[in-house]
């Protein structure tokens, strides 16, 4: 990569890359209420307000669902806004999260994933953005601090494309990344800048005839928020999930630009593939498990096995055709889910990736792991457990078990 | 229903700049109706204010108020707050 350009190597946490790069992406609102394992973002880039490093307006509210608000009404004049949260917070969130959504408000949030109470938990699973995932915002997950800082940079240009104008949440797991000092190389001030550039705005009809930028501007005033009856209510609907699907090509553009400033990349945008193509047993992970899943999967490839992993990065939308394409080959596929839908048998990312691989023609065999809730931790010794029992199934072509939970105490 | 309106690809985004609120009469759903007792009345313009859908105007050359019907909803909040009692609601069809 020719272009890339000198960046500095800094050391820091998920949640202190987030905030870099918030305060890199000239981002106008920042509206934000504190929760653990959150705080860190909000908290570092008050100081960036406070030492007078941005030009930012900082909105402390009394709680995230008025965060959220107070975002939204900004991103409907036109800026460009953030907000982050977690577990509880998120959920206090939910009702303007389809607002947000509906109104075609490109928010970026960053979510360091938390369990949700009760029992009360603070540490890291991805219950509170899988219960989210019907909201409308693109979700994307993040391996590590590095892909968290990469990943909110590249979530403003996401969101406001013209063609897609939805919000955009970032994964991170809640302290393995949110608190967990690494190398960040971060890109030059004005690089980011550039890349993210000035939001667009597209034009809409006005009741007049005309055509007006789509924003809240009192000189040229437009209904936001209108009511829509059963007569038009579907057809908004149908909208977001066309902008949804045009935001799978948006990703990818997106991730290819940034890839070739940066040097870094994470598969095609979508999804990373491990030692994927020749896979015959493989595994499907959101986040930072699969930094482990990886070495475990070298140690496989060491004694013969052909084990690979898919580390999905975009589950909205959810890239279904790239997904079928990218699995054909295993012929036993565990997916993970670090969260749990009760009663659902079994969890979200399970129930997405088995759908996926209803159409394809190789009909693999596919279970589903749920694991790390509430913060537990999976070791490479865990976690190869489910390579051999993957191997296991395919040498007597009988699944035992197809919702198996890992590390729980039976 | 759904064959005679417009498509999804047709519509502004969020439902936008449908129609404005000053060509979409919200008024003709009232079933009681302000009426005002010009004596009593001491055009202290509370009830303008206290309007919630900008129903009641003050014409300067007037100098009187005056309610717009076509956006007055019949709520009785103007009747209520109206300290000399001047407005009374009325069954909209006597
Ligand atoms: S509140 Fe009553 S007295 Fe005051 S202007 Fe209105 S009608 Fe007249
Ligand atoms: S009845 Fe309600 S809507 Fe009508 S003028 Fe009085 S306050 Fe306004």
């Amino acid at each position: 990569m020719k272009n890339v350009c000198k960046q500095d190597l800094m050391a820091m946490n998920g949640d202190e890359a987030v905030a870099y790069a918030v305060k890199q992406a000239d981002v106008d609102v920042v509206a934000a209420y504190p929760i653990t394992p959150q705080t860190i973002i909000v908290e570092k880039f008050s100081e960036y307000v406070a030492n007078g490093e941005v030009e930012t307006e900082f909105v402390c509210t009394e709680s995230e669902h008025s965060a959220l608000t107070a975002c939204l009404a900004a991103a409907v004049t036109g800026a460009r806004t953030f907000t982050a949260s977690a577990s509880a917070g998120l959920a206090l969130m939910h009702e303007m999260l389809f607002v947000t959504s509906g109104c075609r408000a490109p928010v970026v949030m960053a979510i360091a994933n938390r369990a949700l109470s009760a029992p009360l938990n603070i540490h890291g699973d991805h219950s509170d953005t899988m219960a989210q995932r019907d909201s409308g915002w693109i979700q994307l997950y993040v391996e590590n601090a590095q892909e968290a800082y990469d990943s909110i940079i590249q979530a403003f240009r996401i969101a406001e494309d013209l063609q897609v104008l939805l919000p955009a949440m970032v994964g991170l797991d809640g302290f393995t990344l949110s608190h967990s000092l690494e190398n960040v190389n971060g890109l030059p001030d004005e690089v980011v800048k550039k890349f993210v550039g000035v939001r667009e705005l597209p034009l809409v009809a006005t009741h007049e005839g005309k055509n007006a930028p789509f924003k809240l501007d009192p000189e040229k005033p437009m209904t936001m928020g209108p009511i829509a009856f059963p007569d038009y209510y579907f057809e908004f609907k149908r909208q977001q999930d066309e902008a949804m699907k045009n935001a799978l090509s948006v990703i990818q553009r997106v991730h290819d630009e940034y890839a070739e400033l940066s040097g870094r990349s994470y598969g095609n945008g979508l999804f990373e593939a491990y030692q994927l193509d020749d896979a015959e047993v493989a595994a499907v992970c959101l986040g930072s498990t699969a930094g482990t899943m990886k070495t475990v999967v070298d140690e496989l490839r060491q004694d013969g096995v052909k084990a690979g992993l898919l580390r999905l990065r975009t589950f909205r939308p959810l890239p279904v055709e790239e997904l079928q394409k990218a699995l054909s080959h295993a012929k036993a596929i565990a997916v993970m889910d670090r969260s749990l839908s009760f009663g659902g048998n079994g969890g979200a990312v399970f129930h997405e990736i088995r759908h996926v691989l209803y159409d394809a023609a190789t009909h693999p065999f596919v279970v589903n792991y749920v694991y790390g809730l509430g913060g537990r931790d999976s070791s490479p010794k865990e976690l190869r457990v489910i390579y051999e029992e993957l191997q296991r199934i395919l040498q007597t072509k009988h699944v035992e078990k197809t919702i198996n939970y890992l590390g729980l105490r039976e | 229903m759904s064959s005679r309106g417009k498509s999804w690809k047709e519509i502004a985004p969020a439902g936008v700049c449908s129609k404005s609120s000053t060509t979409f009469l919200t008024g003709d759903w009232k079933t009681y109706l302000p009426l005002r007792d010009l004596e009593k009345c001491t055009r202290c313009l509370l009830c303008v204010i206290f309007c919630p859908d900008g129903a009641i105007h003050w014409k300067p050359e007037k100098a009187d108020i005056e309610f717009d019907y076509s956006f007055c909803k019949g709520c009785g909040i103007c009747a209520n707050e109206c300290p000399t009692k001047a407005i009374t609601m009325k069954l909209e069809k006597e």
